[in-house]
């Protein structure tokens, strides 16, 4: 009985785990709308040189990349209510924000990138017309940047469905917690893991294949 | 209409355009000749303000601006009177080629988004592509790409376009109809100031050519006096030279 693994019960979780599996995409999709709208505002305010905010804003981004997102996680949800209560939240808010304080960090540098990858001549084209630089940014730099950071944007959003997982340390009720819960009900241990293990792979495997397709159409569109 | 006084440019030590003063009136074809790395580019670039220059005043049409003290707000207006054609084209790559025209006129001058694709429309045609309409930079020849290139700054609405080098980077089997382009815009008496080693176009459609050499101007003059009577020995030699090569 301890060491013999229980196929069916594999099975029989995965339809369980799988309704625990809309917290976990709705932490993922938010902190991922979020993170992409700060990470292009701490881009532009550095692409800009904005003075002031853009030292502030690279210090941002060097502590949320030089600080493993568990810790992060501690900090807003166990930490800051400490210093005023004007900080509780529930554990969901903590981890959205956790999420996406941490991501926008990287997301920020890759739009970054993908800003100063564009030939320096789009913009001069612009301003040669009369545009002003925001104008160029909206309109040229921009659209082009943003077919350059596609896949990497991507590829942070994916990362981000998995770092879900760590939502469970805060007491969140997604798929991981509820795993842990059936393990330690039933002692199967490795087959609830397993079974929360195939559904993230699956849904990896889904939003790659989203990830080519899109792509794809951005590889075709000029 | 355009007035030029006392710009100079340096890069770091480096003194690139050195007193330059000249003015250019409404409808007047100048066309800047010489040698590789003497500051034509440089010159163009400072009336655009792509370059800011070290000193120096540039007046064109009713916006002043002066190099030691101008605020952001001026160098939009200044570059709102001039538009550029540049010698590797720099289209928009993500937008076609109306979209490229119109797009001046859109975002800058603020035309409704219809009536600036009928102008961008007819500009297209007059240069010949109007059956690129929608074609995207890439899929353009570079012919075609620089007639583009002239569209979009047609449509600018500046007072003057400023051409730098625009047939250089082309095969030869284009530069023609680029020139065509030019001509044609010149007959319709468009202020223009080329900088150009076609010594041909300069000598059939220039009111006045400037002979340019390390940063300073060193004679300008109708074509016929650039080109037959050279008055200073450096323009001399230089033009016998430029002239032999075609
Ligand atoms: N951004 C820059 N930084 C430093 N030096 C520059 C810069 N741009 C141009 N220069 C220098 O200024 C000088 C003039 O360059 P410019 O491009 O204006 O010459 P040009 O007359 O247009 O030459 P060409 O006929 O080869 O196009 C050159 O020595 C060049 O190296
Ligand atoms: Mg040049």
């Amino acid at each position: 009985m301890q060491n013999s693994f229980d196929f069916q019960y594999v099975f029989e979780l995965l339809p369980t785990l799988f309704r625990y599996l809309g917290v976990t995409m709705e932490m993922a999709l938010w902190g991922f709308v979020f993170a992409l709208i700060l990470a292009l505002g701490l881009a532009l305010v550095r692409v800009f040189k904005i003075p002031v905010i853009q030292h502030l804003a690279a210090l941002f981004i060097s502590f949320f990349r030089g600080t493993p997102l568990l810790v992060q996680l501690f900090l807003l949800y166990y930490g800051l209510p400490q210093i005023s209560p004007l900080f509780l939240m529930d554990a969901f808010t903590a981890a959205v924000l956790g999420l996406t304080l941490h991501f926008a960090a990287y997301m920020a540098e890759s739009i970054r990138a993908a800003i100063l990858g564009i030939d320096k001549s789009q913009m001069e084209a612009c301003l040669s017309i009369g545009m002003t630089r925001l104008q160029a940014m909206k309109r040229v730099i921009l659209p082009q940047a943003s077919r350059v950071a596609t896949p990497s944007l991507m590829n942070y959003f994916i990362d981000m469905i998995k770092s879900t997982s760590l939502a469970f340390t805060l007491g969140v009720a997604e798929i991981m917690a509820k795993a842990q819960m059936e393990a330690s009900s039933s002692f199967k241990f490795f087959e609830s893991f397993l079974a929360v293990a195939v559904i993230y792979w699956i849904i990896v495997l889904f939003f790659t294949r989203i990830q080519h397709l899109l792509e794809y159409k951005l590889n075709e569109a000029y | 209409m355009i007035k030029i006084s006392n710009l100079s440019k340096e890069f770091g030590k480096l003194a690139v355009l050195k007193d330059i003063n000249f003015t250019v009136e409404k409808g007047e074809i100048i066309v800047i000749i010489g040698p590789s790395g003497t500051g034509k580019s440089t010159l163009l670039r400072c009336l655009n303000y792509l370059e800011t220059p070290t000193t120096g005043k540039i007046q064109i049409g009713n916006v002043d601006i002066d190099a030691v003290n101008h605020k952001q707000k001026e160098v939009t207006a200044l570059r709102q009177q001039s538009s550029f054609v540049f010698q590797n084209y720099s289209l928009f790559a993500n937008k076609t080629a109306i979209q490229n025209v119109a797009e001046s006129l859109i975002t800058v001058w603020k035309t409704p988004t219809s009536e600036a694709l009928k102008i961008a429309k007819e500009i297209l045609v007059k240069v010949g592509l109007a059956d690129k309409l929608d074609a995207y930079p890439s899929r353009l020849s570079g012919g075609q790409q620089q007639r583009v290139g002239i569209a979009r700054a047609m449509a600018a609405k500046g007072e003057v376009i400023l051409f730098d080098e625009p047939t250089s980077a082309l095969d030869p089997e284009w530069v023609d109809e680029v020139l065509a382009v030019m001509k044609q815009l010149a007959v319709e008496r468009q202020t223009m100031i080329v900088v150009t080693h076609e010594m041909q176009f300069a000598k059939e459609v220039a009111d006045r050519v400037i002979f340019m050499e390390d940063g300073y101007i060193v004679e300008q003059g109708t074509p016929q006096q650039i080109f037959e009577q050279p008055q200073n020995e450096r323009t001399k030699s230089f033009v016998k030279r430029a002239l032999k090569q075609h």
